[in-house]
């Protein structure tokens, strides 16, 4: 006998694949067993994703993209999130969380991108998951960057200059590139108001794309694990994988707890540092933008330093073209060049488990450069510390571009045939 | 239809035609969308020129005034500021002022009409920040020990000398902008128009 909710799951069946994409995206998709903290980050990353396309709704129904000044001489923007902040009910909380899960979304995806590094997660045949999830990334920095201008502080504006003028060294079409982008001279009311339409229309369907196809991609192959060898290579009488267990309930559970570990560190920061000392909320843009005064020390939020320092770091001039451009050219290139690295590495195994020294040595002097360049990035430049952001940029690009062959002369532990579980 | 059947190469033909007229369609239709995104007629005459009254600026004092959304500086420089540019010499990139930017009664040693009132626009030829006055001479600056005053970009370290001129070796490619002016009177100055142009 068939109950009456049965019958509703045939008829829908019959008209769309409800159940059979439940089945092969949840219940019946078999991932590794051996699972560490490491992979929590991916589902995560989609939960912040939510808290800012939910907190983001929320915040345009008060938000107002207009930088002409009201009657007390304040921009309009501006003055709407100091209205958000103090006057809408619930509204500091839900600016909050959309700041803070700015902050939020770019540790745990940094963590998400360093968790593949370990285990080779972008060799074959993941190297299509892995190029969508760099350019999830360049899309996350482009919605970062527009959505920071918004509030029309001195660092969103000062910021915006910076960042839009990098565009006009690019020889020939640089300077009307740069025009079409700002729609003004001058960073002005029509850049806040095509920023704010890409924040919260353009750049978060290309995103929610990009996840899309991310996730599709990693369905079809399945996942690595942190011993980066194939699950599918053994399978049952079943042909499910030896290794493998249903993602629901088993890492649904799993991942749950993740969620919650996450929610406690996040809140606390929510409730008692949104600011976060002044890296997620820089202080000068508690001042509203003004053209005429860059105020004396301006640096990027912290998750774009140690790209923005080698921005800085580009000091010569090459073949006739301004050092600036050969600056806007390695930024670009330290983001695009993560694309590349399935094809970079040539190592006989994936995962840094059985890796040998040369490589986990190579990695770790990569992970302290990074680090430098993302602290020198909130620094104002001196001689010294530009010195250190050009040895640390070339470290960064060696890293990637000596792969092939450091990744081959490295000695190798021999990978195990199945997965180690204990 | 199989694979060995006959192409009908008539049809082919008709659909190639059919699918670049309609690619035409869509570019055509893409120039209004690209053109909104460039500066609207009312951007574009926001450029009117701005009248500046320095008769209250002594000397060494700087003042700012905004012309196009962009901070221009008048400075009224002292005997020691215009000798200091004698210093800066052979430090700057370009000493002579051979980039043109300047208009050409601005392109001298001093790069101005009046060697005692500096008019530039105070954006960083980098990336646009506005460099902040340091006008104070040596250690005290807080620049370094031979510094004989000028500007300093905040964004990226850009030395300017009290001409606007860049110093070598540094992220900015060129000296300040001078934008076109001219002295109404003594003590008024009008930027964006120096009636050449």
């Amino acid at each position: 006998m068939t109950t009456k909710s049965q019958e509703l799951m045939h008829w829908i069946d019959a008209r769309f694949p409800l159940t059979s994409t439940w089945k092969a995206h949840l219940s019946e998709y078999y991932a590794p067993k051996n699972f560490n903290f490491w992979y929590f980050f991916g589902s995560l990353a989609l939960l912040v994703l939510v808290i800012q396309i939910v907190t983001g709704i929320f915040l345009v129904m008060h938000y107002k993209p207009d930088a002409s000044v009201n009657a007390s001489g304040i921009p309009v923007a501006f003055a709407s999130v100091e209205y958000i902040m103090r006057e809408v009910p619930g509204g500091w909380l839900i600016r909050y969380l959309h700041s803070t899960g700015a902050s939020a979304f770019f540790v745990v995806v940094y963590l998400h991108m360093f968790r593949g590094l370990l285990y080779g997660s972008y060799r074959k045949p993941r190297e299509l998951i892995w190029v969508f999830g760099t350019l999830i990334f360049l899309a996350l920095m482009a919605e970062a960057f527009m959505g920071y201008l918004l509030p029309w502080g001195q660092m969103s504006f000062w910021g915006a200059q910076v960042i839009v003028n990098l565009f006009s060294a690019i020889p020939v079409i640089g300077p009307d590139l740069s025009l079409v982008i700002r729609g003004d001279y001058v960073v002005s009311d029509a850049t806040l108001n095509r920023f704010f339409s890409f924040h919260v229309i353009a750049v978060p369907l290309v995103l929610i794309g990009l996840v899309l196809a991310h996730i599709v991609a990693l369905h079809e192959v399945g996942s690595n694990n942190p011993d980066g060898v194939e699950i599918k290579k053994k399978k049952d009488a079943n042909g499910i994988p030896l290794d493998g267990i249903p993602f629901h309930p088993y890492y649904t559970v799993k991942d749950i707890m993740g969620v919650v570990g996450f929610l406690i560190v996040f809140s606390a920061i929510l409730f008692f540092a949104p600011e976060g000392g002044g890296y997620f909320l820089e202080y000068n843009n508690f001042i509203p933008a003004d053209p005429l005064k860059t105020p004396p020390h301006i640096a990027p939020v912290w998750y774009f330093t140690p790209f923005y320092s080698i921005l800085r770091a580009v000091t010569y001039p090459l073949f006739g073209v301004d050092a600036k451009f050969w600056g806007v050219v390695a930024m670009g290139a330290s983001v695009v060049i993560i694309a590349f690295l399935p094809w970079l590495d040539r190592s006989p195994v994936k995962s840094i488990r059985y890796k040998g020294g040369l490589f986990k040595a190579i990695l770790a002097v990569f992970l302290v450069a990074f680090f430098i360049l993302g602290y020198l990035g909130v620094l104002p430049p001196t001689p010294g510390r530009t010195l250190v952001a050009q040895i640390c940029s070339v470290l960064y690009f060696a890293f990637f571009l000596l792969m092939p062959w450091y990744s081959k002369l490295d000695k190798c532990k021999p990978e195990p045939e199945r997965v180690t579980f204990k | 239809m199989s694979v060995d059947q006959k192409m009908d190469s008539g049809r082919r033909q008709l659909l190639v035609a059919t699918s670049a007229v309609g690619g035409v369609a869509v570019v055509a239709t893409a120039v209004p969308f690209v053109a909104s995104l460039t500066p609207s007629e009312r951007a574009k005459a926001a450029g009117a020129p701005v009248e500046a009254d320095i008769g209250k600026l002594a000397p060494g004092e700087m003042m700012t005034v905004e012309w196009r959304g962009k901070p221009v500086w008048i400075l009224r420089r002292t005997p020691e500021m215009l000798a200091s540019l004698e210093k800066t010499e052979p430090l700057v990139s370009d000493p002579a002022s051979e980039k043109p930017m300047q208009p050409e009664y601005a392109q001298n040693k001093h790069r101005s009409i009046n060697p005692e009132y500096l008019v530039a626009v105070g954006i960083c030829t980098h990336l646009g920040c506005s460099p902040s006055d340091k006008f104070k001479v040596g250690a005290e600056s807080g620049v370094g020990p031979d510094w004989p005053g000028g500007f300093l970009c905040p964004c990226h370290g850009s030395l300017f000398d009290l001409a606007g001129r860049v110093y070598r070796s540094m992220p900015a490619p060129d000296n300040l902008e001078i934008p076109p002016y001219k002295f109404l009177a003594d003590t008024r100055i009008l930027i964006g128009d120096d009636g050449k142009a």
